[in-house]
């Protein structure tokens, strides 16, 4: 490892990319991740890169997808209500399989919500918040080190599958300084983009052509079966996921992001008590690690999903666990964090 | 045997899908006979929008890409910034350009993005079946204005050559004409100098072309360029609006 720094969240994820050799980033300012778009605006003129603040973030996510085709690799961030505007992007560039980054820095919902951490788009981001049947790849970090290491990440894996990648954070993530130890050089995948990207033809090959429209039914279902293929070789291959404690767990518990950094305390304060808490943290969001939840379904008396939302990856979760043990919910929404006595409480309700 | 009449190359060999009497294929060939002409097919790469004109990335030689309705400038905005010594044309009609991608036209010629714009301005939404568009003319029949565009409830017709040439980053803006022979050799021109005006990276070029709908006009052919004539030059009327001295 090289260089260790203390920066902010939202810097990093900045800095991870241009690392990542992201040259083109479009984005419209919103709160709480604003920072992202202000380290672009500095660093990309230095780099040789782009930055542009598009006039909206339908225009920022269409620009991206133009970079996309055009062979570059670009990012775009924004929060809640601004990835809600993209939606309509992100299910054609899904549609198109146009590799790039989207961040959403989620913050608490419906509608205008508040500018407070949440976890409430989960579903979003997962179960497709666009039209048609496609998947993200989604990327839940839960340190600023992590953010770090998952935004190279996401480029890669985006590269790699012809796929969106979204990294998901919430605003403690992208405002909080942590120390960060960035490496000398970053592993690229190199992506052979000639057969599809749009670069001019030279006049050397036939035209190349980026959509996400095929009129005859016959031949949608095929792209659409090409696309499921893909999705379920991403699922085979792109699980990650933090088993913490759980070999003889009495509860295991699941949260992804900051969260799990709450409940990394709980655990302590329970074994304090004599009670054994297990930890389960997807990092992938989507592919959702469900084999790591097979696999200790019959482990803890019963299982606990935690997060700032009303209970969305806990259906994942029950999908998962599959009726071999209770599945609960504790969670808080609008912007409110769950204190550790509190989910300690829970887990003794469980348990009582 | 001398060649007298070919395809232009940048022009596929595949047959179109607009209706008869519809202009859209003599603009598209117009577009070819400029990319040859200019020699920039291997750099050019075109942007098609959401209308009638969905899939003419079939009818193109240099590389496509496919836009969300309205978002064709966005997206060329995207090819640009990455491609810069590229040629990149958007292709929209009134609906894509004029409704829906109002912000992005507007805010890509604010930026002066090198980009070039072929607007085809028909006063109706053709795929989608007759419904009014933004350039619908004051009491012209549709199938959204069945007593007509009446003012008091629809608004008024948006003029777009008008509306971009007060902005600062929009460097060339003419309206044409497919009516008659001689503007449609008038709209070849315009369509090379817009090209032009961006490889000489003078900023935002646009052509609006006044193009007929026989189909949902109800009109036939010959009458629907009556129609052009008549009815929408005195509303829209052609002509350069802004760059027509801008060396290139």
């Amino acid at each position: 490892m090289g260089e260790k720094l203390l920066m902010k969240g939202n810097e990093v994820i900045a800095e991870a990319a241009i690392r990542a050799g992201c040259r083109h980033y479009f984005g419209y300012p919103i709160t709480p991740q604003t920072e992202i778009a202000h380290y672009f605006a500095k660093k990309m003129p230095e780099v040789g890169g782009t930055f542009i603040q598009a006039e909206s973030e339908i225009a920022a996510i269409n620009m991206v997808y133009g970079a996309a085709g055009a062979g570059a690799r670009v990012m775009t961030s924004s929060s809640s209500p601004g990835i809600s505007l993209k939606q309509e992007g992100i299910s054609y560039a899904s549609g198109a399989e146009l590799p790039a980054v989207i961040v959403n820095i989620v913050r608490c919902g419906p509608g205008l919500g508040g500018i407070l951490p949440a976890q409430c788009d989960y579903f979003q981001a997962v179960k497709g918040g666009g039209h048609g049947d496609y998947k993200m790849v989604v990327l839940a970090p839960c340190s600023v080190q992590e953010l770090y290491e998952l935004t190279v990440e996401a480029f890669n894996i985006a590269d790699k599958y012809r796929i969106l990648a979204m990294i998901m954070g919430d605003g403690i993530l992208g405002q909080m300084m942590e120390t960060v130890e960035f490496r000398d050089k970053e592993e690229i995948y190199e992506a052979d983009k000639s057969s599809w990207a749009t670069v001019g033809t030279r006049m050397e090959r036939d035209h190349n052509v980026i959509t996400s429209i095929y009129i005859d039914p016959e031949v949608l279902e095929r792209h659409n079966q090409k696309l499921q293929a893909k999705y379920r070789l991403i699922e085979e291959n792109e699980v990650r996921c933090e088993v913490y404690n759980c070999e003889d767990a009495d509860v295991i518990v699941a949260a992804f992001g900051t969260v799990a950094r709450i409940v990394k305390n709980v655990i302590k304060m329970a074994a304090k008590e004599g009670i054994k808490v297990g930890l389960i943290r997807p990092i992938t969001l989507w592919p959702f690690p469900v084999k790591v939840f097979e696999k200790y379904a019959e482990v803890p008396k019963a299982f606990l999903s935690v997060e700032l939302n009303a209970g969305q990856m806990v259906e994942d979760v029950r999908l998962s666990v599959n009726g071999k043990r209770p599945v609960y919910f504790h969670g808080r929404m609008g912007g409110m964090i769950p204190t550790q006595q509190e989910i300690l409480d829970k887990i003794k309700e469980i348990l009582k | 045997m001398a060649v007298v009449f070919k395809r232009p190359h940048a022009l596929r060999d595949v047959p179109m899908h607009y209706c008869p009497g519809c202009t859209h294929g003599i603009v598209h060939r117009l577009i070819a006979e400029v990319i040859d002409e200019l020699g920039i097919e291997g750099k050019t790469i075109g942007v098609s929008p959401v209308g009638c004109t969905y899939n003419n990335y079939e009818y193109f030689n240099c590389d496509m890409q496919q836009a969300a309705h309205g978002r064709a400038p966005a997206v060329s905005t995207g090819i640009k910034r990455v491609h810069p010594d590229n040629v990149v044309f958007t292709y929209q009609g009134d609906g894509d350009l004029a409704a829906i991608g109002t912000a992005e036209i507007v805010h890509a010629a604010a930026r002066g993005e090198k980009i070039t714009t072929i607007f085809i301005n028909n006063a109706i939404y053709g795929m989608t079946s007759g419904q009014m568009a933004p350039t619908t003319l004051l009491n012209q029949v549709t199938t959204t204005t069945p007593y007509g565009r009446k003012p008091e409830l629809h608004g008024f017709p948006i003029k777009v050559c008008e509306l971009l040439s007060t902005l600062d980053g929009a460097a060339f803006i003419e309206r044409v004409s497919m009516h008659n022979i001689k503007n449609i050799l008038n709209a070849k021109k315009a369509i090379k100098k817009a090209f032009q005006v961006q490889m000489a990276n003078k900023g935002f070029s646009l052509v609006e072309v006044l193009s007929s709908c026989p189909t949902n006009w109800g009109l036939s052919p010959e009458k629907a360029l009556k129609w052009i004539e008549e009815k929408m030059i005195p509303v829209y009327p052609l002509g350069n609006f802004k760059g027509k001295d801008l060396e290139v």
